[in-house]
């Protein structure tokens, strides 16, 4: 009796602590999975934040010489990324223009035919599209945009190759959203003699708009660090540029620009500083209107 | 349960209480309503194939009276419901056979956005639009018809339907804040009011108390008998006491077919059909 007692308490002795060890490893493996995100970070600030300052945001990027002299000086470089910025700005602008309506009223289609043929056909495409890779849709930019229509590169392209990327978030977080929004909403709206498409736009819509917002948000997020399709679209600039037909920097271009050039290569850190907290402030807003927009029925 | 187990030692009292009046089931169980709000002819309703959830209900509605439908689960009492303001046709591949005809008029071939802005619905769970205020969700017709109105007309037709409603003590200091704050019962009245603000003809209401508690069930059973004199109310509900307090007229369907239709309080003392009698002693549905 005293015997198996003793047995069993041990025994069991073993199995807490193996639920503690397990308990510690998942924290830890927890832990390690956010680390990255602060080695980045620490890393981007402390060889980036020399060269922010209020020139960083309304100047050009310096060209090879400037930041050459400057170098030799030990000075910082001069200069900033304001074509970047304002090139980013546009392309993403007229990107979710596009993107956006279409995206909205796609996912509002299968939404409402969750079992037609034809949506899950589109369902099927649009799940395809978002594994497409970005240098692809940047070719396709250069084939439909580029050679057509502005007869050279321009941010047009850029936006047209970004707002593809954009779309299947779109879609699939307004499909999604939609779906949850009870069917009696739209019974109502229908049963007081309202026409479907006001339905749909002013009763069905603004119910989700909390989860289309955040949706549309982290399409935005995804494609403002996009590299790859603008390389063949946009090309860069070394101007500030507004006209949409003409090429255009962006931030990530600048990056890709400063790693090129030996002279530059201070400037890589700080460009990416602000890309990344831009994304991050851009992912912050989206759960914060999650949270904020929620619709209770 | 227990009021239906209540209901049933009434209905006996009664039969005993009558027993020459028992053996009426010669008659057609179907009683004809002289000059009706809304004619229903031969109405049959599919949801597709040659499948029909009701078949063959002809009936007409009183006016300004409250019509309750009856019948166990699966009967179609809700899509004769749904066929009279034709929200039925929100689902796919649906057809039909007969016709409604409200006045004069086929109501199949009217427009349905504009039949429905003459018949209202109320459904079994409270449903005001989530983004609207309560000031909103009253007006909502309006608003979402795009039809313009003064500031003043608008406070009045709040008010009226809400009073109509006996929300607007309750809520009249909250006018704006979101309808969906609300406790359960007063949604379904403001849902009644947006129903009702729209003024139509007849209001339609689906199970309106099955999400309720008994309290807020009481209160809408008796607005419903109030509403009565301005509108006409026809109900589907499965609680059968409900039927007997505030009906005047009762249809009992059954396997889609309309069994029997008649003066609440005849149905329920000396039913003219086997089927109804049973159902109503509770012997199945």
């Amino acid at each position: 009796m005293n015997t198996s007692a003793q047995i069993s308490n041990a025994k069991l002795n073993r199995r807490l602590l193996k639920d503690k060890l397990f308990t510690y490893a998942i924290i830890f493996l927890a832990f390690l999975s956010s680390v990255p995100l602060f080695l980045i970070l620490f890393e981007l600030i402390k060889k980036g934040y020399k060269q922010i300052n209020i020139s960083f945001f309304y100047k050009v990027a310096p060209d090879t010489m400037e930041a050459m002299v400057a170098v030799k000086n030990n000075e910082i470089i001069p200069g900033g990324i304001a074509n970047g910025i304002v090139g980013t700005l546009i392309i993403v602008g007229m990107a979710s223009l596009i993107a956006i309506p279409v995206g909205i009223i796609c996912g509002m289609y299968l939404a409402e035919n969750s079992k037609g043929k034809f949506a899950g056909v589109v369902r099927f495409i649009v799940d395809m599209l978002q594994g497409v890779p970005s240098i692809v849709l940047g070719v396709i930019g250069y084939i439909w945009v580029v050679k057509p229509i502005t007869a050279g590169f321009s941010s047009l392209a850029g936006s047209v190759a970004l707002s593809i990327m954009m779309l299947p978030s779109i879609v699939r977080s307004t499909e999604e959203t939609l779906k949850m929004i009870p069917g009696t909403l739209k019974e109502a709206a229908l049963s007081l003699g309202v026409p479907y498409h006001k339905t749909m736009l002013r009763v069905v819509l603004p119910s989700g708009i909390s989860g289309i917002l955040t949706g549309v948000i982290l399409g935005i997020s995804r494609i403002a660090g996009e590299t790859a399709p603008l390389m063949l679209t946009a090309l860069g600039s070394a101007a500030i540029s507004t006209d949409i037909t003409e090429p255009s920097s962006a931030i990530p271009l600048l990056v890709w620009e400063f790693y090129n050039d030996p002279n530059l290569v201070d400037m890589i850190w700080s460009a990416s500083l602000f890309l990344l907290i831009l994304i991050l402030c851009l992912n912050l807003t989206a759960k914060a209107i999650a949270k904020r927009w929620k619709v209770q029925y | 349960m227990e009021s239906t187990v209540l209901e049933k030692k009434e209905v006996e009292a009664e039969v005993k209480a009558q027993p020459y009046k028992v053996n009426n089931m010669m008659q057609n169980p179907i009683e004809k309503i002289e000059s009706p709000i809304l004619n229903i002819d031969k109405l049959s309703v599919s949801y597709g194939g040659d499948k029909y959830s009701i078949n063959d209900v002809s009936a007409g509605i009183a006016k300004n009276k409250i019509t309750a439908i009856m019948g166990p689960s699966g009967c179609g009492k809700s899509t004769l419901l749904r066929a009279i303001n034709r929200m039925h046709e929100l689902y796919p591949d649906t057809h039909n056979k007969g016709s409604v005809y409200l006045g004069e008029e086929d109501i199949y071939k009217m427009n349905p956005i504009l039949l429905r802005r003459k018949i209202g619905m109320v459904f079994q769970r409270p449903n005001p639009f989530p983004t609207m205020s309560i000031y909103d969700n009253v007006i909502a017709g309006y608003l979402l018809n795009g039809i313009k109105l003064k500031r003043k007309e608008k406070d009045e037709i709040v008010e009226k339907s809400l009073r109509e409603v006996g929300l607007w003590s309750e809520v009249k200091d909250s006018l704006h804040n979101k309808g969906t704050f609300l406790s359960g019962g007063q949604q379904q009245r403001l849902c009644i009011a947006r129903a009702l603000a729209y003024t139509p003809e007849i209001i339609l209401l689906d199970e309106p108390t099955s999400a309720l508690d008994p309290i807020a069930t009481a209160k809408i059973e008796d607005l419903l008998v109030k509403l009565k004199k301005d509108f006409t109310i026809v109900l589907v509900t499965h609680n059968m006491s409900q039927a007997a307090r505030i009906s005047d007229y009762s249809m009992f369907m059954y396997l889609g077919e309309l069994v029997e239709y008649g003066k609440t309080k005849q149905m329920f003392t000396m039913p003219k059909d086997k089927r109804t009698e049973e159902y109503l002693t509770g012997k199945f549905g």
